[in-house]
Formats: C-alpha cells, sequence, structure tokens
C-alpha cells in the first residue's frame, strides 16, 4: 500500500506496512510500550499537563479539547472515575477507528492505559459496536498479551496502579455513540440518552460516578503526546487544530479511503489525494464530517471574518480541512467521515437515504426527535416514489425547525441539520424533483435504489 | 434453558467484569443467542435470575437493540448495508441479487432455511462501499457478479455442512 506524499502518518504509521501484525511482539519491536512505561514514572498532573498543552480535541465528533476535559472529572466526590474509550463508530461515513482497532490494538490499548494512569482511573471499557466482531476478538486478544507483560492489570509495571479493560458489545443501535447513551447501555440498559444538566459523564457517569468518554483515535494520540512532547505536537496542524487527523472519504471520488493529513485544505484531500471526481463526473457537494454534519456545496463561495479579524473568500477546494476551517465554512469536521456527492446524486434521494437512517436510529425518547424522524423518512419517501404534495419543501423545513434544540440529545441536531442545510443550498432542486417526479409515469428506479428504504 | 459448557463458561466469565452485575446483561444476551439462535422469554427469565433483575429488565434490552431478536432466522444472517455511501455504490443492487440467488424477501427467512437478508445502517466501512456481513463475515467492493459468488459459496457450505 502506498501512503500519498501528503499524509502524515502518525497514528497509522505502521497500520498498513507489510508485515504489521497485530501481536504484541510487532508492536514492542516497534517502539511499543516505552510510553507507558515512561508514563508510570511521571507525576501524573505532568501527563494531564501535556496533554492539555498540546490542545488535543475530541475525534469523535464534538472537538471538545481531551485535556480540558480531564480537568473537570470531579475528584471531591471519592468515588471510583472510570474510563471508557467509545469504539462505537457507528456515525455514517467514517471508517477510522476500525483501522486503528484491527492493524494496531496495541496502539490504542496503550493510548487507553496512559489516559488512565493519568486520570486514576479504577476500570476502562471498550464499547465496540456488535457489527466489529473481529474487532472485539482482536482487542481481547491484545488485552491478554498485555496483561501477560503486566502493561494491564493489577500493579502495573510495578508502579503500584491497576487498572483493567473491558470489551464491551453493542448490539447494533447507533445511538450508543452518543456518550450517555453509551453510559446507559454499558449500565446494561437500553442506550436512552441522558440530560446535561446534570448528567455530564465527568460528574455523573457510569453507575453516576465520574466518568471520562473518548474517541479511539483521540486516546491513541495521548502517546503520541507523550513521546513528541506537548510542544511538538502542538506544531502539527493550526493552532486550536493540533495533530493529525484521519480523514475518511467515500462516495464520488477515485480513490475512497482513510488519509491522515494535517494542515491541508478540503481541495488537497479531494482532488490531490483521492484523485477527484470518477470520470466524466463533477463534484456536486461535500457532507465534511459524518452524515449528521451540514453539506457544504461546490462551487459556492465560503466568505466571513476569522478570529484574527482577516477577510477569507473560498470555494469549496479552499476550506482548510480541520476542525476551524470547516465550522467557519457553516459546517463541522465531526468524527471526520466526508462524504462526497457527484453530479449524478440527487440531494432530495440522499436526504431520504438518510432520514430513514436516522429514523431507525432515534432512541424515541423525546417526541420531536421520534415522530419529527419519522415524518422526515414519510415525506422524502413519498417524494423519491412520486407522490410528493404541493407543500412538502416547506413542511419538511418546519419538522427540522421544530425538532432543532429540543431534544434530550445532539441526535435531534443530527436529524434537523441535513434537512435545514439541504433546503437551504438546493432548494430550487427539492422543488424540481418533486414536481418532476409526481408527475406520473416516470422512472424512478435510480431513485428508489439510492433511497435504499424499502 | 439448555445451554453449551462454553456457552455457560462465556457467561460465568463475563459477569465479574464488570462493577454492578446488571452491565453483563448485553454479554449474556449476545452468548445465548449465539448458543439458542434467537432470545426466548424464558432465556430473557433465565438472565434475568442470574443477574437479580427483573424479567422486564431484560426484555426492555431485548427489544431496544436492533441486533436481539425474538424470532428465528436463516441458518446465515446477510446484512447489506444501506446506508448512504454503500447506495451510492449500488449497495441495492448487491442486496438485490442476494434475494433473487436465495429466492427470498428482505427479513425473512429463505425458504431453504439457509439464509435471511436483512438491510444494515452503515457498517464503518464505506471506503470500500459496497458493503455486506455474512455473519461475522465483512465483503466490500462488492458488485452483483461478487454478490453471486458469495451466494454460491453459501450454498456448498449449506450442502457441505
Ligand atoms: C448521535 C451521536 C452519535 C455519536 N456517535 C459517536 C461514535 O460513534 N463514536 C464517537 O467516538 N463519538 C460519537 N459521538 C460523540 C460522543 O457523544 C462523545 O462526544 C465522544 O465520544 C467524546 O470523545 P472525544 O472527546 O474523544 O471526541 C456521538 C454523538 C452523538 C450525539
Ligand atoms: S434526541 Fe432522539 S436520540 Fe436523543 S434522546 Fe431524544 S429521542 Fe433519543
Ligand atoms: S455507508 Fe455502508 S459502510 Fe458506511
Amino acid at each position: 500500500m502506498v501512503v500519498h506524499p501528503k499524509e502524515q502518518r502518525i497514528i497509522l504509521k505502521h497500520a498498513d506496512e507489510p508485515g504489521y501484525t497485530t501481536d504484541i511482539d510487532c508492536y514492542m519491536k516497534h517502539g511499543g510500550y516505552e510510553m507507558l512505561k515512561k508514563a508510570v514514572g511521571m507525576d501524573k498532573q505532568a501527563i494531564c499537563d501535556e496533554v492539555k498543552n498540546s490542545q488535543l480535541r475530541g475525534r469523535g465528533g464534538a472537538g471538545f479539547p481531551a485535556g480540558v476535559k480531564w480537568s473537570f472529572v470531579d475528584r471531591k466526590s471519592g468515588k471510583p472515575v472510570y474510563m471508557v474509550c467509545n469504539c462505537d463508530e457507528s456515525e455514517p461515513g467514517t471508517f477510522k477507528d476500525r483501522q486503528i482497532v484491527h492493524k494496531d490494538p496495541h496502539q490504542l490499548i496503550e493510548g487507553i492505559m496512559i489516559s488512565c494512569f493519568a486520570t486514576d482511573c479504577a476500570k476502562a471499557f471498550i464499547y465496540i459496536r456488535e457489527e466489529m466482531p473481529k474487532g472485539a476478538e482482536i482487542l481481547n486478544q491484545a488485552i491478554n498479551e498485555a496483561k501477560e507483560k503486566n502493561f494491564v492489570g493489577d500493579d502495573i509495571l510495578g508502579s503500584g496502579y491497576s487498572c483493567d479493560i473491558v470489551v464491551h458489545r453493542g448490539a447494533a443501535a447507533y445511538i450508543c455513540g452518543e456518550e450517555t447513551g453509551l453510559i446507559e447501555s454499558l449500565e446494561g440498559k437500553r442506550a436512552n440518552p441522558r440530560i446535561k444538566p446534570p448528567y455530564f459523564p465527568a460528574a455523573l457517569g457510569l453507575y453516576m460516578c465520574p466518568t471520562i468518554v473518548n474517541n479511539v483515535e483521540t486516546l491513541c494520540n495521548v502517546k503520541h503526546i507523550l513521546e513528541m512532547g506537548a510542544d511538538a505536537f502542538a506544531k502539527i496542524g493550526r493552532p486550536n487544530n493540533t495533530g493529525t487527523r484521519i480523514w475518511c472519504v467515500s462516495g464520488g471520488v477515485k480513490r475512497p479511503g482513510y488519509y491522515e493529513v494535517a494542515g491541508i485544505t478540503v481541495g488537497e484531500l479531494i482532488y490531490d489525494i483521492c484523485g477527484g471526481p470518477k470520470d466524466g463526473r463533477s463534484i456536486k457537494a461535500i457532507i465534511p464530517g459524518g452524515s449528521s454534519m451540514k453539506i457544504l456545496k461546490n462551487g459556492e463561495r465560503y466568505t466571513g471574518k476569522d478570529r484574527d479579524g482577516n477577510e477569507y473568500d473560498w470555494g469549496i477546494e479552499d476550506i482548510p480541512l480541520d476542525y476551524d476551517g470547516i465550522a467557519a465554512a457553516g459546517s463541522m469536521s465531526g468524527s471526520g467521515g466526508m462524504m462526497v456527492l457527484d453530479d449524478s446524486v440527487e440531494i432530495p434521494v440522499a436526504l431520504a437515504n438518510l432520514m430513514a437512517f436516522y429514523s431507525h436510529e432515534s432512541c424515541g425518547q423525546c417526541t420531536p426527535c421520534r415522530e419529527g424522524s419519522l415524518w422526515l423518512k414519510k415525506i422524502t419517501t413519498r417524494m423519491v416514489h412520486g407522490e410528493a404534495r404541493p407543500e412538502d419543501v416547506d413542511l419538511m423545513k418546519s419538522v427540522a425547525d421544530q425538532i432543532e434544540g429540543r431534544t434530550i440529545c445532539a441526535f435531534g441536531f443530527a436529524v434537523a441539520w441535513p434537512v435545514q442545510s439541504y433546503l437551504e443550498k438546493f432548494e430550487d432542486e427539492f422543488r424540481e424533483f418533486a414536481q418532476r417526479h409526481s408527475r406520473t409515469g416516470g422512472d424512478r428506479t435510480a431513485a428508489k435504489e439510492l433511497a435504499c428504504n424499502h | 434453558m439448555n445451554l453449551k459448557p462454553e456457552t455457560l463458561a462465556e457467561i460465568e466469565e463475563a459477569i465479574p467484569k464488570y462493577p454492578e452485575k446488571r452491565s453483563a446483561v448485553m454479554p449474556l444476551l449476545h452468548a445465548i443467542q449465539k448458543d439458542q439462535g434467537l432470545l426466548s422469554n424464558e432465556a430473557a427469565e433465565w438472565v434475568a435470575e442470574k443477574l437479580e433483575i427483573e424479567p422486564i429488565h431484560v426484555l426492555s434490552v431485548i427489544t431496544f437493540y436492533p441486533f436481539f431478536r425474538q424470532h428465528k432466522i436463516g441458518k446465515r444472517h446477510i446484512r447489506v448495508c444501506r446506508t448512504l455511501s454503500c447506495a451510492m455504490a449500488d449497495g441495492s443492487k448487491v442486496c438485490d441479487k442476494m434475494l433473487t440467488e436465495f429466492d427470498t424477501k428482505l427479513n425473512e427467512v429463505s425458504p431453504d432455511g439457509a439464509v435471511t437478508v436483512e438491510f444494515a445502517e452503515c457498517l464503518a466501512s464505506c471506503g470500500t462501499a459496497p458493503v455486506m456481513l455474512v455473519d461475522d463475515e465483512l465483503y466490500e467492493n462488492l458488485d452483483e457478479s461478487k454478490a453471486e459468488e458469495i451466494c454460491q459459496r453459501i450454498k456448498t457450505e449449506a450442502i457441505q455442512a
């Protein structure tokens, strides 16, 4: 496998090297567990400070600074603190944690153990989605190997610190990726998210104890921060967007895949690295950070003023490929799952596909989310089937607006944002599509196949 | 409940891993479903007693998670991804191919009992779309001819078994 010259592989440095395997000997031959050995000799607070100073931000979705999150842990309660590694990886478009777990599991285990030691966690859980059964097996095997070498378990490397890792398998529900839903699920219940406040995991998490929830990629970064130092880590990428990110690209490009990069633009990723659109096609839009994020339309200008007061005027290809760049363009980098839609994709049909997803995955606790997502599925489906009603486009917007901000968890945004942004950027296409498909006799096979919700 | 010795061993191993017993509901249900093919009311009651909770607590978990089931499925569980990246790569055609090859409908046990074909939501492998899971095995970069090959393999394995 050839790594593109624009890639900067740190997390995935070894993953695709010929001969690199998941066993502990291979990992240790490549310098594995040296950072854990270093960590257990360090002051815990010093490690936390390094993570804070590195400005590492969460790779799971919201992009919250990891070091700051760790500092919120309620120490006064005297209750045990738990660590949860979020490996639910269910956000459509995202497949990076899969690479780490399947190809370099010990890197994750080392990252988890350093993080647990630094934050003095009593126990760690890896919540892995059910649809990655091999991944769960690989992790269990790796944990057993690490236990034999005393990297996990009792009195780790003679430090007096003990911590076990438990792999917990989900059962095919997307909402388990939401951190409080995940916690409920770990407690053996339905994955109904909890309301924040008061249930911020750092205060009232697993078993009502303080809990840190971090994504797989976030925790792997901790090892590298310790290795290179916070300052060197903070020099990768842009300030406030430090370190590399693994971007997952799917859809209408020549070379879909996962690419670890820093400090490049959207254009460099989709044109240079992914080879641009497929032959005879052009790029219509991108969904930058997993299917829940707002769509960015190709051909549009993205303008505004940055934090320092400098004006910017970007085409889609000029958008800096990081948290702040994509936020400045009006969307979010989310989980790093970028879906590319080419000119063969009809936006209303893409939305119908996603609404089938969201209506299926709503946990059902909040009326606006449960009922609203179903309405949106019904409306987009009848549009695809040629049964659109004149009021449908406005109705969709009204339903989405009534979900946004009126729910217990951020799933509500994840339903509303696609609807609102697709309508905002492609309203004419929606109206035209509804009209065209509502005339009798048209061939709707292709639309039905893309909506894929029969 | 007539559980295999290895299932019972798995269950005994799972429970003490958790600070609170109730957390072992999902691992127990996974183990039992693998053993029995589905989760009966008897299983729910058994798990409830084992973990010292009420059967309704177990049932509420079984009915929430799509992977847990109270009905029988075919010998092989085929799940074709239907979400956007796979759909853009003709995942729907792959699914149709599986259905015709086994002469069956979505979510139903095929007439020969060999398979149940279902849709799955994004399987976290969108870069190699379209994809599907056959039991624990992920198949990537599919098209109709690859789907047909996989069907043939499943049919041959069914005869050999
Ligand atoms: C509906 C929903 C689904 C989510 N799914 C995932 C997921 O699959 N994996 C993940 O790491 N975070 C997911 N998140 C974000 C988590 O709630 C949480 O913010 C994250 O795991 C924190 O880790 P980080 O700070 O390292 O990013 C999801 C959030 C929401 C609202
Ligand atoms: S917003 Fe939706 S998914 Fe989140 S708690 Fe409410 S009903 Fe459940
Ligand atoms: S959309 Fe099929 S694997 Fe992600």
